[in-house]
């Protein structure tokens, strides 16, 4: 009998064994002040679970509650699988990002693999179809043979269970940088659409009602997954690869459809699936969230291996399963339904009307604990922070005397280079809505049966934030409103994935305070509320941090389909338009880390008001009609946009710009759009938005750009596309 | 003219093929689960991409035993078209309705990507809306795609002009950069490029689309003639 193995309440206090799942002796006590007795060693699993970062949010509940979460259009704020905004028409965007960041460090194809099937189930789990998926992507340097491994197996997971499900990975984007080498990033964002009447809540009402188990049988794989996801990763980590779960995207394929008809069933009550912290959290939330009780009988769990103890059922994290309250009586109902998708729900429970969370093994109750004491009564910390010496440099200056090949070789930068090597092993055509594809500044999906659409991206430059926290936090909300904008959409809502090292380091949770207090603010003023998120710490190998990388994934209305643009340049003789002011801004950029190696100095200003103001003006002349192609700035500055903006079209572009120094060409000022106007639009084009003429599309396939007068690049189109699409495959060629 | 597109578990260009029909086309359409056995009413049967089973033991293999395999197999041998997409082709092939079969992709990953294709055959019931010889692009998106088979196959698919579309960049590894093929009759055709992906100008591309109007049309004349 493995029960007799386990060590008894006496034992796991006396040698502190609680220690090893992540509790401190100051949650022990709480713990033991809370049952009124010592835990046994289900009951420490269940709360080392649920008082992890992971689940509890215990260490950044206290900076997620500046975020501003409300307005017109959301229906459904943080705290359920997935926040809702309206999108008129009786329609309805559920959306949210999380991270696998651990997993995909020790085992990226199912790492990452699973990462995409756990954002689907919390999305189909509101009653949403899922109908997009982003990932947002952090690596080291491709010189390296484990970070390219990492890189090629994270894609293909991702590939393998998205492209199986049937959801297009319609964008994202991927960035590479020393600090991640030991621990990639793995975001992976779901977007789902649902009707208003559809939406369900994860919630364990009415006494007596059935709790019902669907999907695959629970396995000991998982087992503490989100307790591992809230520590440092070591070199000892690999030793943790049961904490890794294996995905069935088949499985979840035969989920979804199952959970989409389930959901109109109204013999349903409540719905959720279980991610991390398994059966645990699932049913201990459903019910603190109702005010209920649940009672489960682990007997009748669906086990995939024999002799499962307590503590492994509810710690394990096997993939692909639901939870679902049903009215009582209407077993049948569900039964019938999930059956014709070769699938059964089996009943292991009901709701209690005790708040109490009760496990019956082989007849034992193996635990009882108050439900609140797991969800409401976990620990608040308020971390000690401190401003770090790196931070807060004085303004550094650079100078390049070949602009020509800066170019070329910032468009091999990996960061920069086409990703096309990436977005080609993910189906973005599937469920044929995608009208704009992955490469330009946002992903932009038709919705059937209107005469709209909705863009989404993911965005988040860390460089500017390891320089700056808190303007480099504004900047990541701005940049993801730029790149919607650009596509012809209202930024609408956004869902964060807040990474970032220990939190326990007082300079680590400074930066956390610095970068939410200026995701906040960037939030209120571009009217962008939070309305659901994730957040990953313990980002640190060998007690390295990762840049703080907040990633933002937003989404935005697209009121016409007629608004949808794309940032290439369209027809010869457009005019060629810069909005915004260019300095010589290179803290944080890729001009300075080409050029110098490294990054210092200041990350570029923003005002944010400003920031606002164009973005209104250019959004207004696009739904206007006047602008052929919008582009945003970023990464590599204006000559890096100029090239985007004519690669892989069949034109070229002539520009002439003035300024103080040739670094200005890379520099990355915030705030500014590259756009084409058709010459017959340029007089109410220049009345809707202030912006200065820099040149016209040209049919002869070269990129021309003057400085003071003086030609500086002079580039056939097809080189620098050869170039730009080459790097990749050519770094991950040349396997080091 | 009324479609059935056969659902699989695991399929999941069946609402794609669907919308294309319904929405675009204009025509009845109906989902068959792949638990019937019959296919009475139907005047087309379509069988859609995705990862039937997952794709587990082989692409296609298991929905080749499905309880709604012998139904297809009658179909087609009354002379009625059977279009098998992406998937669909790996299922024809493993059910021996087509010649030959699927390997991985010669780069060993999946390719999402618009691809151009030549029309080798504008003579066949799914084809006569395209001119011979004429360059069209759809989009692919597959890991299995690597048409294969032996050299007197070739020769017969040549000899019976059962080629009916070429890849012009042979993104796969194809042999004799084979994009889809006919049986010997020309009622049933596989093929591994999307053209219910490929039928609204919104979404940048509708080359598809006058495959879907070719049956349509063929079955009209046919209509005609016998009634």
């Amino acid at each position: 009998m493995p029960l007799l193995l386990e060590p008894s309440p006496n034992e796991i206090k006396e040698k502190k064994l609680y220690e090893d799942m992540g509790i401190t002796d100051e949650e022990f006590q709480k713990i033991e002040d809370l049952l009124g007795r010592k835990p046994n060693y289900t009951e420490t699993g269940i709360f080392s679970v649920m008082w992890s970062e992971h689940c509890s949010y215990k260490k950044s509940k206290p900076l997620l509650n500046k975020f501003p979460t409300k307005s017109e259009r959301v229906l459904q704020g943080p705290g359920e699988g997935a926040g809702i905004i309206d999108i008129g028409d009786d329609l309805a965007v559920a959306f949210k990002i999380e991270s696998h960041n651990h997993p995909s460090a020790i085992e990226p194809y199912q790492g990452a693999a699973t990462g995409v099937g756990g954002i689907i189930r919390d999305v189909f789990s509101m009653g949403a179809r899922p109908i997009a998926l982003l990932n947002s992507l952090r690596f080291g340097e491709l010189d390296h043979p484990r970070t390219i491994y990492l890189f090629e197996e994270v894609v293909a997971g991702i590939a393998g269970y998205g492209n199986c499900v049937g959801i297009p990975t319609v964008g994202g984007e991927v960035q590479f940088d020393d600090c991640y080498k030991g621990n990639p990033l793995v975001n992976a964002m779901c977007v789902g659409i649902i009707k208003h009447e559809d939406i369900q809540v994860g919630q364990a009402k009415g006494i007596g009602n059935t709790v019902m188990y669907i999907g695959s049988a629970t396995g000991r794989d998982g087992i503490h997954g989100a307790t591992f996801a809230s520590e440092e990763l070591t070199d000892e980590s690999a030793e943790d690869r049961p904490a890794v779960q294996v995905g069935d995207p088949f499985m979840e394929k035969l989920l979804i459809e199952a959970c989409l008809e389930i959901v109109k069933s109204d013999a349903l009550v409540g719905i959720q699936d279980m991610g991390a912290a398994g059966l645990t959290s699932s049913a201990s939330e459903m019910a603190s969230k109702a005010g209920t009780g649940i009672e489960m009988n682990l007997d009748l769990i669906p086990q995939r291996e024999e002799g499962m103890t307590p503590y492994e059922m509810m710690l394990s994290e096997s993939q692909e399963r639901m939870l679902v309250v049903v009215e009582k009586g209407r077993e049948q109902d569900i039964k019938d339904i999930v059956a014709t998708y070769d699938l059964e729900a089996v009943e292991v429970g009901q709701v209690i009307e005790e708040k109490r969370f009760r496990l019956i093994h082989k007849g034992d109750v193996v635990t009882d604990v108050p439900v609140d004491a797991l969800a409401e009564d976990a620990p608040v910390y308020h971390m000690p922070s401190k401003k770090p010496e790196i931070v807060q440099q004085s303004k550094k200056t650079l100078s390049t005397n070949d602009p020509q090949t800066d170019l070329e070789q910032l468009l091999q930068q990996p960061t920069i280079a086409s990703k096309e090597w990436v977005y080609q092993q993910y189906d973005h055509h599937v469920q044929t809505n995608t009208v704009i594809q992955p490469g330009s500044d946002a992903a932009v999906l038709r919705i059937r049966g209107t005469n709209k659409a909705i863009a989404m991206t993911t965005d988040c430059n860390s460089r500017y934030l390891h320089l700056d926290p808190k303007r480099g936090g504004q900047i990541a909300v701005a940049e993801a409103a730029r790149n919607l904008i650009a596509s012809g959409a209202e930024p609408v809502a956004i869902t964060d994935c807040l990474n970032f090292g220990n939190p326990d380091k007082p300079d680590v949770f400074w930066m956390m305070e610095q970068a939410t207090d200026g995701m906040a603010k960037a939030c209120d003023v571009l009217q962008t509320p939070v309305i659901s998120g994730n957040v990953s710490l313990y980002n640190e190998t060998n007690g390295t941090s990762v840049y703080p990388t907040p990633v933002i994934g937003m989404v935005g209305m697209v009121h016409d389909l007629a608004h949808i643009t794309t940032q290439y340049a369209k027809e010869v003789g457009d005019a060629v338009y810069l909005i915004g002011e260019t300095t010589d801004e290179i803290g944080g950029s890729e001009v300075q880390k080409l050029l110098s190696g490294q990054y210092e100095g200041e990350a570029p200003q923003l005002d944010l008001s400003y920031e606002q103001k164009v973005q209104k003006q250019l959004l207004e002349a696009i739904q206007a009609g006047v602008v052929a192609s919008a582009h945003d700035v970023s990464e590599g500055g204006l000559a890096v946009a100029l090239a985007e903006k004519v690669m892989t079209t069949d034109l070229g572009m002539d520009v002439n710009l003035t300024g103080e120094d040739w670094i200005e060409l890379f520099s990355e000022t915030q705030s500014r759009f590259v756009v084409t106007v058709k010459l017959d639009n340029i007089k109410r084009f220049e009345e809707m938005v202030e912006a200065k003429r820099i040149g016209s599309v040209t049919h002869n396939r070269k990129l021309s750009v003057y400085f003071n007068g003086n030609k500086v690049i002079h580039h056939s189109v097809e080189t620098l596309t050869d170039l730009w699409k080459g790097a990749i495959p050519c770094l991950l060629k040349s396997k080091v | 003219m009324n479609f059935a597109v056969i659902v699989f578990p695991g399929s999941n260009c069946d609402t794609d093929l669907f919308h294309a029909i319904k929405d675009v086309l204009g025509e009845k359409v109906e989902y068959v689960s792949h638990q019937e056995h019959d296919l009475e009413g139907f005047d087309a049967v379509l069988l859609p991409g995705g990862f039937s089973y997952g794709d587990y033991l082989r692409s296609g293999s298991i929905a080749s035993f499905a309880n709604i395999m012998p139904a297809i197999k009658d179909f087609a041998e009354l002379g009625k078209p059977v279009l098998g997409i992406c998937n669909g082709f790996q299922i024809l092939l493993e059910s021996g309705l087509l010649p030959g079969a699927m390997k991985r992709n010669a780069g060993l990953k999946f390719i999402c990507e618009s691809t151009p294709l030549t029309v080798e055959h504008n003579e066949t019931m799914f084809t006569n809306e395209y001119e011979m010889d004429e360059r069209i692009n759809l989009p692919i998106a597959h890991a299995d795609g690597n048409y294969e088979c032996d050299d007197d196959t070739l020769a017969r698919l040549e000899a019976n002009h059962q080629i009916v579309f070429k890849y012009d960049d042979n993104p796969n590894g194809s042999k004799a950069n084979i994009a889809g093929i006919v049986n010997e009759r020309g009622n049933v055709l596989g093929m591994m490029p999307h053209p219910e992906r490929a039928v609204e100008a919104l979404l940048g591309n509708d080359d598809g689309l006058r495959l879907f109007q070719s049956i349509l049309v063929n079955w009209r004349e046919h209509h005609a003639v016998t009634s």
